[in-house]
């Protein structure tokens, strides 16, 4: 085992996906996690951090609004703000996009029924601190499990994120190709994942970390860890310089390659 | 004086997003059988009790909630009302 990396697992009341990242990273990587509670105000010196899947606080006004305000929120922002690697799966997602870490909002699904099942999913970009262990192009199986999930923006922001190369995970079918049918949600321009302009930040509503391990049946989602992992040893090589998005200088472990 | 008024924000959807609960409600709308209703736009009404100076001290301080937490600016347009008497 190896301490390369620590992970903070952040739980709001009503997280529900904090468990699956635990192992993801514990056993899918032999790293080490760690939880941090909603009223904490000490992210224990962890190298990522990870808000995770649920329903914080009921979804109650808008999914990720209260949650937003929470005591720990306030140091996750001046992580993330100061370049620290933060990543936002499902309801993560759409606290992320209330923090305004991230540009747009999450609303409900277009066709206002909750969504639980495997999607076909396109790495858009594999040059970024979150997916350097893909390939662009790579096609992936991961769940999702949503009734929020539409990203919406404006269209001057969606044609900023396509120019930036931020939008790194698309809906797309088993050709790979990025159709109506293929968006479980109506997300604008099938939109799964995008991260910040300065590329530590990453906000996605599928769930990797429910494809991380081999008793799961799946783990396309395992090198989203894996890339982090990498990402923490190569900026440790060279602190002063702050995680980005540039081409990776290694890889670490299998690349998720054809979904199953 | 200080005293408690009650406000009403409605907040609705902004125009341009799509909402797919009053599109679900105007064709339930069309299956009963109400011809001509061309738009449904569903939102939420929060109503609040709020000790303040005066109505525009109250209008003033609800503003604020609805900008940091009631509404998202985001996708969502608020109206707030602060009701007399």
């Amino acid at each position: 085992m190896t301490a390369g990396m620590k992970v903070g697992i952040v739980r709001f009341p009503g997280s529900n996906c904090d468990a699956d990242v635990y192992r993801a990273v514990t056993e899918g990587l032999g790293e080490s996690a760690t939880y941090l509670w909603h009223k904490s105000t000490d992210l224990e010196g962890v190298d990522v951090v990870v808000l995770p899947g649920g329903f914080s606080y009921g979804d109650y006004l808008r999914a990720g609004a209260i949650a937003r305000f929470s005591p720990i929120m306030g140091e996750v922002i001046d992580f993330a703000r100061a370049g620290g690697l933060t990543l936002g799966i499902c309801n993560g997602f759409q606290v992320l996009c209330e923090a305004h870490l991230l540009p747009g909002a999450l609303v409900r699904n277009r066709h206002l029924r909750f969504r639980c099942h495997d999607v076909g999913l396109r790495v858009e970009n594999a040059a970024t601190p979150f997916t350097t262990a893909y390939s662009e192009g790579d096609l992936l199986h991961i769940p999702i499990a949503h009734g929020e999930g539409q990203f919406v923006a404006e269209a001057a922001t969606l044609d900023e994120l396509e120019a930036e190369d931020r939008v790194i995970f698309r809906y797309v079918d088993r050709r790979g190709e990025a159709t109506d049918a293929a968006n479980p949600n109506g997300s604008a321009r099938n939109i799964a994942g995008i991260m910040n302009h300065e590329g530590n930040i990453l906000g996605l509503m599928p769930h990797p970390e429910r494809h991380s391990l081999a008793v799961l049946g799946n783990t396309d989602g395992l090198a989203v860890f894996q890339s982090l992992l990498a990402s923490v040893l190569r900026a440790r090589g060279c602190r002063s310089d702050p995680p980005r998005a540039e081409a990776p200088e290694f890889a670490v472990g299998a690349v998720a390659g054809a979904s199953s | 004086m200080s005293r408690v008024w009650s406000v009403d924000v409605r907040v609705t959807p902004r125009e341009g997003i799509l909402d797919p609960a009053g599109e679900t409600i105007r064709r339930a709308l069309g299956n009963l059988g109400y011809e001509g209703v061309h738009s449904v736009r569903a939102g939420r009404l929060i109503r609040l009790e709020v000790e303040a100076d005066g109505p525009e001290a109250a209008r003033a301080s609800t503003e604020k909630m609805c900008e940091q937490l009631i509404a998202n600016p985001i996708i969502e347009d608020y109206v707030v009302r602060v009701r007399e008497g």
